[in-house]
């Protein structure tokens, strides 16, 4: 007769469950608490929270929301950039690959820009939700910068993921889009004052975002780093800091 | 702030709770349920992808992505430099500077219209009406040479316009170009002081001469001046659609 207690007790009780577990699963206090600092994933959250910052109708979720939509767009990012290259040869034809041929392409590829467009409402409604509960005021003024820091980011992202498919509607909208950057005082070379500095076409603000004078491979390559790697990896650390100093702050709500 | 004093010696309740499992429950629910949403909207609606990128072929119109057709629409009463790099500039800044220039005491972690009236009124004039209502006319009512068409309208590429619009010292007849250029810079001058004066007499009005006393002349500065220009955007769109007035200020370098 297989004894399933003991074997129970066996895999619970041996070195490497307890290497990995550090605590039991009945529902005690303790257990409770340490589920939350025992945990790097958990650990995000203070064991405990005041219980109205908990509510949905506090919160509206977007804070969360906006970071879960930027975990989906990392994962099928990662999909995507698979069967992606980032060479005006390949890109739009890719493209097509990915529509067609891949497995699951056409859900990846949809599932990341809905989400991307998700993440840019998100953020906004939490904004909005910050700023109707005062959740900014004294002592969480630092995290409310941080925070409009990551929105720029957050628009940013999408912004240089527009480019990518290579199509029409990329090049044109992000054309349109950089096109002010031309136009920075001083430093564009449509801008005021450019004349003085010496902008001109091939080298002003808009160029070294372009890497060029026209968008061209040299800006598909560069709106593909910053796509994928750079502004992630900022905003991932200013993420770090945000989601820290709401613990360290305390999560808003009315003075005890 | 007393009252916030008051209200922490009544209340002294220890109102948490386990983060695990009240919050964490609610986190999971509430991923699955948009993650559900994600994956049907993901499998019912395709990305667009239009053909491929051609540089030579300029669609019309050509709209920056969504989120930054507010930008895009401010192109139409304000030069590029303006509406495109300062305008963007100052909306970033000003977002940042919120929890610092605010210090009513009140409103700090709940929900309350009526202890924080007009910080709440000038984030719903910059945010709702002048950002989201913006991104609107840009997303649904723009068409080709970026006339306005309503959302039902076929839009017509030949549709003819009637460019109409003065500067506001030519109106005034001045013909000279320095007479123009400082008739504009003394208009824009005067603008902003008496909108700083205007702004000044009016928050003494609804706070009081208490308020401005413990606001200082730094946050003061700081609020009128970003208030000011903001207004400046409904301002100039009122006289550019009612007066048909291009420019208030043209010199050779720029134009406001």
């Amino acid at each position: 007769m297989i004894n399933l207690e003991q074997i129970k007790k066996d895999i619970v009780e041996s070195q490497v469950w307890k290497s990995i577990f550090r605590h039991g699963y009945e529902d005690t206090p303790r257990n409770r608490v340490l589920m939350v600092t025992g945990n790097v994933w958990m650990h995000l959250h203070p064991a405990k929270v005041r219980r109205h910052a908990v509510r949905m109708r506090f919160t509206w979720c977007m804070g969360g929301l906006t970071f879960l939509m930027f975990l989906l767009t990392v994962v099928t990012g990662i999909y995507l950039m698979f069967y992606y290259r980032p060479v005006p040869q390949y890109a739009y034809a890719d493209m097509k690959y990915l529509e067609f041929d891949m497995p699951f392409g056409m859900l990846m590829r949809n599932m990341h820009r809905w989400a991307a467009h998700a993440m840019v409402i998100f953020v906004w409604l939490h904004m909005f939700r910050v700023f109707l509960t005062g959740s900014y005021k004294p002592p969480r003024e630092f995290n409310w910068i941080v925070g409009v820091l990551l929105l720029v980011l957050t628009l940013l992202l999408s912004f240089t993921g527009y480019l990518l498919p290579w199509d029409q509607l990329a090049i044109w909208a992000v054309t349109v889009g950089s096109n002010m950057a031309r136009a920075t005082p001083l430093l564009g070379h449509e801008g005021p004052f450019a004349e003085f500095v010496g902008a001109n076409p091939i080298y002003d603000a808009r160029a070294f975002l372009f890497g060029g004078g026209d968008i061209g491979p040299h800006t598909l390559l560069r709106f593909y780093i910053l796509h994928c790697i750079f502004i992630p990896l900022v905003a991932s650390l200013l993420m770090a800091v945000h989601f820290w100093r709401i613990r360290r702050d305390g999560f808003s709500g009315p003075p005890l | 702030m007393a009252e916030a004093q008051e209200r922490s010696r009544t209340i002294v309740v220890d109102d948490k709770i386990h983060t695990w499992p009240h919050l964490v429950r609610g986190e999971f629910l509430v991923t699955i349920f948009v993650m559900v949403a994600m994956t049907l909207w993901s499998l019912l609606v395709d990305a667009p992808l239009e053909e491929p990128a051609n540089p030579a072929r300029t669609p019309n119109p050509s709209k920056a992505p969504w989120y930054f057709l507010g930008l895009q629409e401010m192109l139409v009463y304000f030069d590029p430099w303006y509406a495109g790099v300062v305008l963007p500039t100052f909306i970033i800044i000003g977002l940042m500077v919120i929890p610092f220039i605010d210090i009513n005491a009140k409103g700090n972690g709940y929900y309350t219209f009526k202890e924080r009236k007009w910080e709440i009124l000038t984030f719903v004039i910059g945010f709702h009406i002048l950002w989201v209502v913006t991104i609107i006319i840009g997303t649904f009512f723009r068409g080709p040479g970026w006339n306005l068409f309503w959302p039902w309208q076929r839009w017509d590429p030949h549709k003819v316009v009637a460019l109409t619009n003065v500067d506001l010292p030519y109106i005034v007849g001045l013909r000279d170009y320095w007479a123009q250029a400082g008739f504009g810079l003394f208009l824009v001058l005067l603008y902003y002081v008496v909108s700083t004066w205007l702004f000044y007499k009016w928050v003494i009005w609804i706070k009081g001469k208490e308020f401005m006393v413990r606001w200082g002349a730094v946050r003061f500065a700081i609020t009128s001046f970003l208030f000011i220009t903001m207004i400046g955007l409904p301002v100039k769109m009122f006289l550019r659609l009612v007066f048909n007035i291009k420019y208030i200020m043209v010199t050779p370098w720029l134009n406001i």
